[in-house]
């Protein structure tokens, strides 16, 4: 016995080394390189998981390539523009014409994509999470995960993990029956990259991302036409904000048709002709293209979802608080999950999961009620929390404050006066239940209210808050200060 | 104002330092911006600049004090307009006296000796520091929201626990609270019209939550192991005798919390918490006192109990007994504790383990004071004898010093007289 051992001593340590070189056992694999995965990455990492980050595409996903980024450049075109026509008003005397070139907006856009995704890349070797450039998709499911991951040049690699994260994101939704390779009918991600700037352009969807690209090609001179189906544009915002986003976008230009059923669109030489349905009575629109802005469905063809039972519901995969599927050790986070599909909301449960694989006991969950929205229109619209009417159906008594732009000092000395600030609390408990804004730079306004949100301050707080003056966000403090009756300045 | 000098944190990583330099003599004039006082670590050497105008007013640290933690108090700067009155007050508030240079010798001696003691067994200094009272946080943390809730539902919260970031109360735990204290009342008059359910289901409240999480952490994690001895207490039913006169009514208990205090200090090392990278000793002798309360238990705390006369105990027990079981206690009153004595004599208990009450290492249990049979000198004698049971932690303390500080235990009950040395 003695002389076995000693023997065979050795041999036991070189298979435990040889073992790990070929199973390559990963603590953590996500798919997925996006505002969701990569924040994963990187917060898994600095736990000390060992992280491998496999993108088929870009760093940094649709928001930083395809969203949230490229069309904040476009927007800041269209809002220099707009401030084009005001430079009277501020004594200029502006002579001769003023001209722009859209592929130098385009590349512009393109740019600070680029710039942002590389430093995506950065962050993710600073912080040693292992990156891969492939398709994944889920090959077994044993003791361990294994994935699959086939590279640009055709060739396999197969990993295998303890946890795996799907951070795959979400597609935009596409209309059935209608030619979705022709040049004429766009997705977001054509709208981001126009050859040249259309005439005019009809827009199915009025959703911050229909609402977004709107605003910009009214403002670079195009003609917009927009289509929605429910009562209200942009129908997830309170309704007031809704028909007062209308309103101003209505005078700045832009068409709308509510309550439309889009039929059919048909392509000519020249022209997209769309045509819907309201009350019965056809119309028809004719545009030199077509933006289908109807919303996402989950990214999550091929990934093996199917073959091993992940639960989706509507596209999207099913998670629990702690963004679990009912697949062990298998999680999923942002726009393939439920909504809402915002890369802050990604990003949070990049941290949130990341803290869960890690082992950490406490975990704050994510609360949806805390997630502020924003659309970055001209002017912008940005919301927090329930809508009134939302609020109403859950018989809470209200308190419900508004306060304009228009008597906001600020607002008057840049010129911006469009707009107001609504804010809600519950009559009994104080809570701040919703914030509804429109109005300039509402998307940076929207955060200290957020803020507030999540430390669970009263209207009492809010009131003794001292807001600097003169400031937009002053708006905010008139505005609580006017649910309870006391505002000063109007 | 008055306003505390600090041991201030040169660094994130920074738990003590030495105090080299008082630049400033006890009594001089301070303004804002004045160096007063040189603090050195491993590293580096940094100057105290004072941040109010006023008067050196005291020093607690002499210069030349190796190993002040952090955040301990350094000195008292009065300002112009603050009274000596002012001053007593929130020296006693803050549990910082007024030592005389004698007893500041014998603090600093006792601390020199038990850093010495310990300073080998590499153990996190942080309180051993030279002054041991470091005022403690008595703000209780909750949202305004859930305050404002639990206001309007006449909910104390004082004692709850919350799940937010740092143990913030925010308004689903006091929403919570409301719901199962609806669902036990739902229940009780849902029980009262159908009596069909063998059994009922009532939410946990969340002092049950604690308890829960607390032992069974302590059950789990702690190795326990157990030691008991049977004390005479002849000679505190005869101090007793003498003294329960008129309105005061002192108990057995009463002496077990200054003898369980005293034999801590006679065994330093049993005064202590186990933490995963160390052990914490600790200086201060503040002992746990379990108390039964309505569909739970709570400890409050005897502070300081090693200076404390007998009497002055028992009136403070009491008092904390009865704020106990009217839910009034304010955390301060029943966090923390070195120390904590569980008492079932009253319900005839002769003897029993009880579970450590985390982070602490020892809790003693005791059971009933009565007559036995005792064999001595080959008779049969009878003597007063209360059976304890002491718990240990055996991660942070052995049976050798459980031991050790369970007879010392013994000698003080059996021999009150020692208690007045």
């Amino acid at each position: 016995m003695v002389k076995q051992i000693q023997r065979f001593h050795r041999e036991p340590i070189i298979n435990v080394i040889i073992g790990l070189k070929m199973t390559n056992l990963k603590d953590v694999i996500i798919i997925g390189g996006g505002p969701g995965g990569y924040v994963s990455a990187i917060r898994a990492s600095q736990l000390g998981l060992n992280v491998t980050l496999i993108e088929n595409k870009e760093l940094g996903g649709i928001c930083l390539n395809w969203g949230c980024i490229p069309t904040k450049s476009l927007l800041k075109v269209s809002e220099f523009k707009k401030n084009l026509d005001k430079f009277k008003d501020f004594g200029f005397n502006i002579s001769g014409e003023i001209t722009f070139d859209i592929e130098k907006i385009v590349k512009r856009s393109r740019d600070a994509s680029k710039q942002l995704s590389s430093g995506v890349k950065f962050l993710l070797k600073k912080n040693k999470v292992e990156v891969i450039k492939g398709f994944a998709s889920i090959s077994s499911i044993a003791e361990f995960i294994e994935i699959n991951i086939t590279k640009d040049n055709g060739n396999n690699e197969k990993l295998e993990t303890k946890n795996l994260v799907i951070a795959t994101g979400a597609i935009p939704k596409s209309l059935p029956g209608i030619d979705n390779e022709s040049d004429r009918i766009w997705t977001a991600k054509e709208a981001m990259i126009p050859k040249k700037l259309p005439k005019s352009l009809t827009i199915i969807g009025s959703g911050a991302i229909g609402i977004e690209f709107a605003s910009f090609y009214n403002d670079m001179g195009s003609k917009v036409t927009v289509i929605e189906a429910e009562k209200n544009i942009m129908p997830n915002e309170d309704e007031e904000i809704s028909e007062l986003a209308k309103s101003i976008f209505t005078k700045k230009g832009i068409k709308f048709f509510n309550n439309a059923q889009l039929q059919t669109i048909d392509l000519t030489k020249n022209n997209a002709i769309s045509k819907f349905k309201i009350d019965n009575k056809i119309h028809e629109i004719v545009s030199e293209n077509v933006l289908v802005a109807i919303g996402v469905k989950g990214n999550i063809s091929n990934l093996g979802i199917e073959k091993f039972s992940i639960k989706t519901e509507n596209g999207h995969i099913v998670t629990n608080k702690k963004m679990e599927t009912n697949v062990k050790n298998i999680y999923a986070i942002g726009d393939v999950t439920s909504p809402p599909w915002l890369a802050h909301k990604a990003s949070h449960e990049g941290v949130i999961v990341a803290e869960i694989m890690a082992g950490h006991q406490k975990n704050h969950e994510l609360k949806k009620e805390v997630i502020p929205g924003c659309t970055y229109s001209n002017p912008q619209i940005a919301s927090i929390g329930l809508t009134e009417k939302q609020a109403k159906q859950k018989d809470i008594k209200l308190k419900i404050g508004k306060f304009p732009f228009l008597a906001n000092g600020k607002s008057i000395t840049i010129g911006d006066t469009e707009g107001i600030v609504k804010t809600i609390f519950n009559k009994e408990t104080g809570e701040l239940i919703g914030a509804h804004l429109i109005g300039s730079d509402v998307t940076e306004l929207i955060n200290s209210l957020s803020v507030a949100k999540t430390l669970e301050t009263t209207e009492i707080e809010l009131m003794k808050t001292v807001f600097a003056h003169p400031t937009l966000s002053e708006t905010l403090h008139e505005s609580v200060l006017s649910a309870y009756d006391k505002a000063i300045h109007i | 104002m008055v306003a505390q000098i600090k041991m201030p944190a040169l660094s994130p990583t920074m738990t003590e330092g030495k105090l080299s330099k008082w630049l400033i003599k006890k009594s001089s004039k301070v303004v804002s911006g004045d160096i007063i006082a040189e603090i050195e670590t491993d590293k580096a050497t940094m100057e105290i600049e004072a941040v109010d105008d006023g008067l050196l007013y005291e020093i607690f640290v002499e210069e030349g004090t190796d190993n002040v933690a952090v955040g301990s108090t350094l000195a008292l700067i009065k300002e112009d307009n603050d009274t000596e009155d002012q001053l007593n007050s929130f020296l006693e508030k803050n549990n910082i006296k007024n030592l005389s240079e004698k007893d500041k010798k014998i603090v600093q001696e006792i601390n020199s000796k038990t850093n010495k003691e310990i300073h080998d067994t590499n153990v996190d200094k942080k309180f051993m520091n030279v002054k041991e009272n470091i005022p403690k946080d008595e703000r209780i943390k909750i949202s305004p929201l859930a305050k404002r809730i639990a206001l309007k539902n006449n909910i104390n919260f004082s004692s709850l626990l919350g799940t937010g970031p740092h143990g913030r109360i925010v308004k689903k735990d006091i929403e919570d609270l409301i719901k199962s204290n609806k669902n036990i009342t739902s229940f009780d008059s849902h029980h009262k019209s159908s009596s069909d359910k063998s059994y009922r289901d009532i939410t946990h409240s969340s002092m049950r939550k604690t308890i829960a999480d607390r032992l069974v952490k302590s059950a789990t994690e702690a190795p326990h192991f157990f030691l008991s001895v049977d004390c005479d207490i002849s000679e505190i039913n005869k101090i007793r005798e003498n003294v329960n006169k008129g309105d005061t009514n002192i108990s057995i208990n009463d002496f077990i919390i200054k003898a369980s205090a005293l034999a801590l200090k006679k065994f330093p090392k049993a005064n202590c918490s186990w933490n995963n990278d160390f052990i914490r000793y600790y200086n201060s002798y503040d002992i746990s006192v379990a108390v039964a309360v309505e569909d739970g238990l709570i400890t409050p705390i005897v502070k300081n109990a090693i200076s404390k006369g007998i009497e002055e105990i028992s009136i403070e027990v009491k008092l904390l007994a009865s704020k106990a079981k009217k839910g009034e206690l304010s955390p301060e009153e029943y966090s923390g504790g070195n120390f904590t004595v569980s008492n079932l004599g009253m319900f005839g208990i002769k003897n029993f383990n009880a579970i450590i009450n985390p982070p602490q290492s020892m809790i003693l249990a005791v059971g009933k004071a009565e007559p036995r049979a005792v064999v001595s000198n080959n008779e049969i004698t009878i003597s007063n004898l209360m059976t304890v049971t002491l718990s240990c932690d055996h991660r942070a303390v052995d049976g050798a010093l459980g031991a050790q500080w369970l007879n010392k235990f013994k000698d003080f009950i059996e021999n009150p007289s020692l208690m007045l040395l």
